[in-house]
């Protein structure tokens, strides 16, 4: 580090990226020390990704100039990325679920017929002591958790050699836990002179970096020294308004029960997914569900939907029991549902926002002219729901496999929002969607409150629980541990909940 | 009669048939197994081998050396599969109604060809065919001697390219890199290699196994060339890899079945049980119908087969 401090790990210079009339990076200027954790920060489809992938050769800028370590680099493709040093891990894993660890870090690596596994595998393992990551190089990738395939990917960069890792919103689908190791790992990285582009919409993790550049449309509005500002700084940089983060609200109102579970239980594959869940919840009310994902939270919220019938136990909607119901009738009833996987199970990436918008009730009258989908007011709602989810895009019309994560999430949350007038299940609603979002986010499911729609809200983040429910149900292994008013619930006791210690004389 | 079919020198040359009569198909499955794992369907592999049949017929009969026609339909099988390739890698457009192309493509170029070559079409000349080879020792094994290591080259060929395929599917590094490529692309896309080169290269491939495989039924048994030969081995083939799981092993053993019900209704037939031929000779297709619907779930299957790749 005592050499090379001088030379930037990497300086770009003016670096512009269009989509046709969008800039998505106008004359981006940045350098990055070696050894430093650099946060880019910026709203949905303020261009971060784009800055990613032109670093990394998938993506050609118009104009610019890209330096590592001092060295003027072409980065027309990956291959010339990484052999330039660096390493991405992507905002979605790619990862082949069928190989195991070893394979995916393998696979593309090497020269001559047969691959030396033995040296690779030892590699692997060094790599891994080495930054405290903790990978089994024989699993199935397959079967490993979220957060074990994150540390894969980031393996993968490391194991081509890169001295600078850019990581695209790894913390979205990780664990708060989770994301506490990637920090652990981080500092390792940083120790050893490697340096880390960091993109996050958590103001918590930001706010440890070291320097932070501020992208607004595409344009960089500046790069200030982490220590020297607060959050609020930064957020007025990234949105231009402060943010406020509390909204008012009313007291519950005792509406009627709008969804109640009896002794619900399901096994699949050998595991339990859920346990005896016996549950109310009333008209204008919001249960929080807390708990370290694949505790059944998924599950829970899929039943409901009619996507999983559980093996005992039964789900009333409004008095009716829904258990022999299909998916479509369940929606019919005024069911929002917002899965956890936006690509696998919220979109078509191929299909316009317009159409995204009124997938699964295309038959609905308002879609529909006689047999035909009615053009005119799929484009109009379309139109509005973009306008009023500040969805950064060209029009109904761009597909959404273009728009940025974040944007691909609002579609959903329009599309189920609009839907829900009962009953709304939200699975993560938050995951990769800027501060600003959060806050209309927010606004938005207490308005569905008011209006006296039940929510059932399954978040990671215990920000998200804590300024929204009205009560706060704890998960572990399926089974609900504890519930609680919102005001008799604290870190204090819903922490130890969460990793399965049942207080008290419950054993 | 029936009890006839339990003599062992019968059950030997029903044995040796099957052998022979998996030739052609294991060629071609094992062809389009590799292609297939690069996440491209050749639907036009029946296409392909009537070319190689017919083209391997054409090339020894005015050669004279059946060696060269052997050559010329593998490098027609890898014309026909590289034009595939470049419409469904290169402009993606759809997979399988292009194989349906090709097949249309073979049909019709041979049956015209062979009008053209020759002014009688239903009198075509001969041409000169492969003998067996006996392997010296193994060929005296009593039992498997003459069923295994009795035969033509090309067959001692296919049945070697099973290992072959499994070591460079499971073993080196571009059999990994193949397969990737069928899981998920971009995970080698991201590592800076070319998708599009490996995929373009196991079509090729399958598209010279599926030329070999059509030389055997003229320069390899039948010594002539008859309009639609192939008589759906090609389709058979593509069943052939899915019941087999994408897998050398098991694509041999499907093989295996589907010949053997092939040479039994034959030597069924040769010894006059009065079962009406057709019945019989719709067994093997019949059993591919069933093997397909049994086989309920799609593991093993690549994951982006018949999906073209975008970077996106
Ligand atoms: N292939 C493409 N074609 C057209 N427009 C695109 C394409 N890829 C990205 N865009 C647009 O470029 C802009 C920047 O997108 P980018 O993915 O870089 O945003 P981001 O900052 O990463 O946002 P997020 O936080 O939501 O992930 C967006 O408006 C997006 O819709
Ligand atoms: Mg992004």
């Amino acid at each position: 580090m005592t050499t090379t401090s001088a030379t930037p790990r990497l300086a770009v210079r003016h670096l512009t990226k269009r989509f046709g009339a969008l800039i998505a990076n106008d004359d981006v200027s940045l350098t990055i020390a070696p050894g430093e954790l650099h946060c880019l920060l910026g709203e949905n489809g303020a261009g971060k990704s784009t800055f990613s992938a032109c670093l990394y050769g998938l993506l050609q800028p118009e104009a610019g100039e890209i330096e590592i370590d001092g060295v003027t680099a072409e980065l027309t493709s990956p291959a010339k990325a990484i052999a330039s040093g660096i390493g991405m891990v992507h905002q979605h894993f790619v990862l082949v679920p069928s190989f195991t660890v070893l394979e995916n870090i393998v696979v593309g690596t090497g020269s001559g017929l047969r691959l030396d596994m033995t040296a690779a595998r030892g590699r692997i393992l060094d790599l891994s002591r080495q930054f405290g990551l903790e990978i089994a190089p024989d699993r199935l990738v397959a079967d490993l958790s979220v957060g074990e395939k994150q540390w894969v990917e980031i393996v993968k960069a490391l194991y081509l050699g890169a001295r600078l890792l850019i990581l695209d919103e790894p913390t979205a689908v990780l664990t708060p836990q989770e994301s506490e190791r990637l920090f652990a790992i981080i500092q390792q990285l940083k120790a050893s002179g490697i340096a880390v582009i960091l993109i996050s919409h958590k103001m918590n993790e930001v706010m440890r970096s070291d320097r932070v550049s501020v992208l607004r449309k595409g344009r960089l509005v500046g790069t200030v020294t982490t220590k020297d500002v607060t959050r609020d700084d930064l957020t007025m940089m990234m949105v231009g308004r402060p943010v406020a983060q509390v909204h008012a609200r009313s007291k519950p109102g005792a509406g009627e029960t709008a969804l109640s579970f009896t002794g619900v239980s399901l096994a699949k594959g050998g595991r339990t997914h859920l346990k005896n869940v016996t549950l109310d919840l009333a008209a204008g009310e919001i249960i929080g569900i807390a708990g370290v994902a694949g505790n059944g939270q998924d599950e829970l919220l899929e039943a409901v939907a009619g996507l999983v019938r559980p093996d005992s136990g039964s789900i009333h909607l409004r008095g009716e029991d829904i258990g022999a119901l299909s998916v479509h009738d369940i929606a019919r009833r005024g069911v929002g549902y917002v899965p956890s996987d936006r690509f696998r199970d919220g979109l078509v990436s191929d299909f316009s926002i317009a159409e995204n918008l009124i997938l699964g009730q295309h038959w609905d009258e308002r879609w529909r002219s006689g047999p035909f989908l009615d053009e005119t007011a799929t484009r109009r709602s379309a139109e509005q729901a973009i306008a009023s989810y500040s969805v950064m895009a060209s029009g109904p019309d761009m597909l959404c496999g273009r728009l940025s994560g974040g944007n691909a999430q609002k579609v959903i949350l329009a599309r189920e929002f609009a839907k829900a007038r009962h009953l709304l299940l939200c699975n993560q609603p938050t995951r990769g969607v800027d501060i600003g979002v959060i806050e209309f986010v927010h606004g938005e499911l207490l308005r569905k409150r008011e209006e006296g729609c039940a929510i059932l809200l399954v978040s990671e983040e215990l920000e998200d629980i804590f300024a929204l429910s009205d009560r706060i149900a704890v998960m572990f292994r399926g089974e609900i541990l504890g519930i609680f008013p919102r005001h008799e619930a604290d870190i204090a006791r819903i922490g130890p909940l969460m990793a399965g210690h049942a207080h008290g004389a419950a054993a | 009669m029936i009890a006839d079919l339990l003599e062992t020198s019968i059950i030997i040359s029903v044995l040796a048939a099957t052998v022979r009569i998996a030739t052609p198909i294991l060629l071609a499955a094992l062809g389009e197994m590799i292609a297939e794992r690069s996440g491209v369907y050749n639907m036009g592999l029946e296409g392909t081998m009537l070319m190689g049949a017919f083209t391997a017929y054409i090339g020894a009969y005015y050669t004279g050396s059946l060696w060269l026609g052997v050559v010329i339909a593998m490098i027609t099988g890898g014309l026909m599969s590289l034009i595939f390739a470049f419409m469904v890698i290169t402009l993606k457009v759809e997979q399988i109604v292009t194989g349906l192309a090709l097949n249309l493509l073979g049909s019709g170029l041979s049956i015209f060809w062979l009008r053209a070559a020759f002014a009688n079409a239903g009198q075509t000349p001969t041409t000169p065919f492969f003998d067996t080879v006996p392997l010296p020792l193994l060929s005296d094994i009593p039992f498997l001697g003459p069923i295994l290591f009795d035969q033509k080259i090309l067959t001692y060929v296919a049945f070697l390219l099973v290992p072959a395929t499994w070591y460079f599917l499971f073993r080196t590094r571009y059999g990994l890199e193949l397969r990737c490529v069928g899981e998920n692309p971009k995970a080698l896309d991201i590592k800076g290699l070319n998708v599009a080169a490996r995929q373009y290269a196991a079509v090729v491939f399958g598209g010279l196994m599926a030329g070999l495989g059509g030389a055997f039924l003229t320069v390899g048994s039948a010594a002539r060339f008859v309009p639609e030969m192939t008589n759906g081995r090609g389709w058979l083939a593509i069943v052939i890899v899915i019941a087999g799981l994408w897998r050398p092993v098991p694509v041999l053993l499907a093989t295996l079945v589907f010949s053997f019900l092939d040479a039994l209704q034959l030597q069924i037939q040769g010894i006059g049980v009065a079962i009406p031929y057709q019945l019989l000779l719709a067994m093997p297709y019949v059993c591919a119908i069933l093997a397909l619907a049994i086989r309920r779930s799609h593991s093993g299957a690549p994951a982006m087969l018949g999906i073209p790749y975008w970077r996106r």
